[in-house]
């Protein structure tokens, strides 16, 4: 087996993040729009906290006026001016595919082009008019896990693999600790409400969100602050965790590298072994003693320079040009 | 039923005689399509468009700088060859391409056709496709033309006429390849019954040829693409997959010491044989067009060096310019000492004198093509012309002969083709590829490209054409 082309590895991995981009916001959608119908009557919908989460709040601000339902669902889903927006992600996805289309299989290929029509097809539908667009969102993240499957028995666990996985990891790795960040923070009730039916509805939903309500249940039982921060920053079984996804995103440099032994051989192994090791050691306590919102913080500058190493080390090509004129002189 | 309303005149109909007779190479299939409900046809004929959608199956349109992707619209109604007919065109294309070949090497090195006298010196020498920098080189195994895609049309008695030899990177292979799977969901028992000859052994032989080409156990071979915005990127993307090699981009690679490099997450890998999709004058901004962004600086070093291959090889376009193609009879004669098997077009060359007066004269009833031109682009066609554009081509002629040439109208032959309410003949051309590495192999099936406005001659998918699967039978 060759060795990747770092254009090609750059495009799985952007494939890889972009996927996970698209699902968790299929997801937040639907998690969101489920909480609205529970809240009491005269109450306000709530569309503001989720697009904080995407870190897109104040782009929204600036084209929309209001946090209406159909504006917030336009600006998350479909708004091909918002980078994010799942339209955008599962575009960006699809280009980047098509890019390396012939290191994909045949059916991850077509795939993930269904996913796009469908997706453009959903704009060309107005979805975010719709009064219950759910099973949009619901088939679009049914879609993307239908890819994970495929990708799970099909593709060879080589470099590709793991390039995909790394930017799988890392964005959820992202997701998590910011729905974390903003949503603790709008939980924290004033101390009457603790307890209160609303309070549990929406740290259920902060749960739902990513997909670990279940999960939650059965490991920590009681609902409350603590243990919900501890599950998804600390878990080292949940699979959406932060904890678990620079587990594995770590465990993917080393497939790459090709390195086994101790410590690191290059400097995304070194930033990603430091962040990882710090969160298991780290107990509950030491994540609120610090301050959650500084805690989430400087995990998620810690993420970002790995990401631009990940850049450095592997992506970036030489131009050609340049290196010839040095020849020849 | 179906076919009681199909009628053709004047030109040759690949699945009915002039007597209104299904042919009987055909005839299986009319049986099947006879007891096919038109509306279960009709929704066949719809689907095979979100297939190809789904697929990816598409080219990209430019216009105002936005992409669009679109499809080549694919006739289920397939094109049937039988094989005592195909049998005669593969001998004639395999001579054909032999010749060319054979011609390539000379012209580039000892020049013997041009000393006789058979090809004149000067429209070798001024074709602009003549390139310099190839002369006095022998690629590996004296092969040029690794991949050709012939252009064939018949005329009304049904005879079989070559159009163009496309010499340089002929395109659409990939178009056959998928349209054959959509067209077998479409018709799944017809295909055992009439006995169609299998395409999807192409990848391994194009593979098989290019590893061929090094003297290397297992060579590193790419496929070089100008990008994902290039119109037949599709394409470029599905034989790297279908063949299981790297799909590379000139930024992609580098030259140090005379050999070519990928950049890899691991740093320098060498490779040893690119199948080129760009222009050869694009290859290396040092040795051609400096402006060229696609290419890779010092690549044709390498080459010269024989530290990388080309399929093709750089220089053959020149075999593809439309004056040569009129000699393509007599580089046959002189090289092989045989007839050819399959006639040429009978052309004019405006650069002669006799032949640019008859051309003046008779504009109305030619075809006018340039020279370099492909796709359709810079070609008159004389009775569907203006009298305005007659005027304009004639002045082109006069301005500069040697970049014209003339052909009579051909009528092209028709196949059934689904329209709107009925099933209709359209006209058809026929693109066969042909592999040269260790033999000289023709693949059994074809693109068959239609035009799909009622009477048009224009199958160019760049101006309203589709394409048809071409089934070649075993009898």
């Amino acid at each position: 087996m060759n060795n990747m082309l770092s254009r090609v590895a750059d495009s799985i991995y952007w494939l890889g993040r972009y996927l996970e981009r698209a699902e968790n916001y299929a997801r937040f959608i639907d998690v969101n729009y489920n909480l609205m119908l529970d809240l009491p009557p005269g109450m306000d919908e709530q569309w503001e906290p989720l697009i904080a989460v995407t870190g897109d709040l104040e782009d929204y601000k600036k084209r929309h006026p209001t946090s209406d339902r159909k504006s917030a669902i336009f600006f998350l889903a479909f708004d091909e001016e918002n980078p994010n927006s799942l339209l955008s992600s599962i575009s960006r996805a699809r280009e980047n595919a098509r890019v390396v289309r012939e290191n994909l299989n045949k059916e991850t290929w077509e795939k993930l082009n269904e996913v796009y029509l469908q997706a453009k097809q959903g704009y060309k539908a107005k979805i975010w008019q719709m009064d219950d667009p759910r099973g949009f969102f619901i088939h679009i993240k049914y879609a993307i896990q239908l890819l994970y499957g495929i990708a799970d028995t099909t593709v060879a666990r080589t470099e590709a693999w793991y390039f995909n996985r790394l930017g799988q990891y890392l964005e959820r790795a992202d997701k998590t600790s910011r729905v974390l960040d903003v949503k603790y923070h709008i939980l924290l009730p004033a101390p009457e409400e603790v307890g209160s039916p609303l309070d549990y509805l929406h740290w259920m939903a902060l749960l739902k969100s990513v997909s670990g309500f279940n999960t939650y249940r059965r490991a920590y039982g009681k609902i409350v602050p603590h243990g919900v921060v501890e599950f998804l920053m600390l878990d080292k079984f949940f699979p959406r965790s932060t904890f678990f996804c620079l587990t594995e995103a770590e465990e993917c440099l080393y497939k790459i590298s090709g390195y086994s032994g101790k410590g690191f051989s290059n400097s995304t192994e070194k930033y990603m072994g430091e962040l990882r090791s710090k969160l298991e050691f780290a107990d509950i306590n030491d994540v609120i003693n610090k301050g959650l919102h500084e805690y989430i913080d400087d995990i998620q500058i810690k993420i970002n320079i790995i990401s631009n190493t990940i850049h450095e080390n592997f992506f970036m090509t030489r131009d050609n040009l340049v290196e010839q004129k040095q020849v020849n002189e | 039923m179906l076919f009681d309303t199909y009628h053709c005149s004047g030109n040759y109909d690949e699945m009915f005689t002039p007597d209104g007779e299904c042919r009987d190479h055909y005839a299986p299939f009319k049986a099947t399509l006879e007891h096919m409900p038109k509306k279960k046809l009709y929704r066949l004929q719809h689907s095979t468009g979100k297939a190809q959608m789904a697929m990816g199956m598409t080219f990209n349109v430019y216009h105002d700088n936005e992409g669009l992707e679109k499809i080549l619209h694919l006739d289920i109604v397939p094109r049937i060859i039988s094989g005592a007919e195909w049998n005669r065109l593969e001998k004639g294309l395999e001579q054909r391409i032999c010749a060319l070949n054979l011609f390539l090497q000379d012209i580039y090195n000892d020049r013997k056709i041009l000393k006789d006298g058979i090809v004149p010196k000067e429209l070798i020498l001024s074709s602009r496709d003549y390139l310099e920098p190839c002369v006095g080189l022998t690629p590996p195994k004296s092969i040029w033309c690794h991949i050709t895609g012939t252009d064939l049309v018949r005329d009304e008695k049904g005879k079989f006429y070559v159009l163009e030899d496309n010499l340089r990177c002929p395109s659409g292979v990939s178009y056959l390849l998928e349209s054959r799977e959509i067209v077998k969901r479409a018709f799944p028992e017809l295909f055992n019954k009439l006995g169609v000859r299998p395409v999807s052994d192409y990848p391994i032989k194009l593979l098989n040829m290019l590893q061929s080409l090094t003297g290397k156990e297992r060579p590193t071979v790419g496929l070089l693409t100008p990008g994902v915005y290039n119109s037949a990127y599709f394409e470029h993307s599905y034989l790297a997959q279908q063949m299981g090699v790297e799909l590379v981009t000139g930024a992609d690679l580098m030259v140090q010491n005379q050999r070519v490099y990928m950049q890899t997450t691991k740093g320098l890998e060498q490779i040893d044989v690119l199948y080129r999709r760009i222009d050869d004058t694009f290859l290396d901004p040092l040795t051609f067009n400096p402006n060229s962004l696609l290419g890779i600086p010092g690549i044709f070093d390498a080459y010269r060096a024989g530290n990388i291959a080309f399929a093709n090889a750089p220089g053959t376009g020149v075999a593809d310019d439309k004056a040569v193609y009129a000699y393509v009879p007599d580089i046959i004669k002189y090289y092989l000492d045989q007839d050819p098997i399959l006639e040429n077009v009978p052309t004019y060359l405006c650069e002669k004198q006799d032949d640019r007066q008859y051309v003046l004269d008779n504009i109305h009833n030619l075809v006018v093509k340039e020279t370099n031109a492909a796709g359709g682009y810079g070609m008159l066609i004389g009775p569907k012309a203006t009298v305005a554009d007659h005027e304009k081509f004639r002045a082109l002629i006069k301005s500069n002969p040697r970049n014209y040439i003339a052909q009579p109208t051909l009528s092209l032959s028709t196949v059934p083709t689904i329209s709107k309410e009925n099933i209709e003949p359209r006209h058809v051309d026929l693109r066969p590829y042909i592999l040269y590495g260790d033999k000289i192999e023709v693949l059994p099936g074809a693109l068959t490209r239609v035009a799909l406005v009622k009477g048009s001659l224009v199958v160019n998918s760049s101006q309203g054409g589709g394409s048809k699967d071409t089934w070649v039978l075993y009898e």
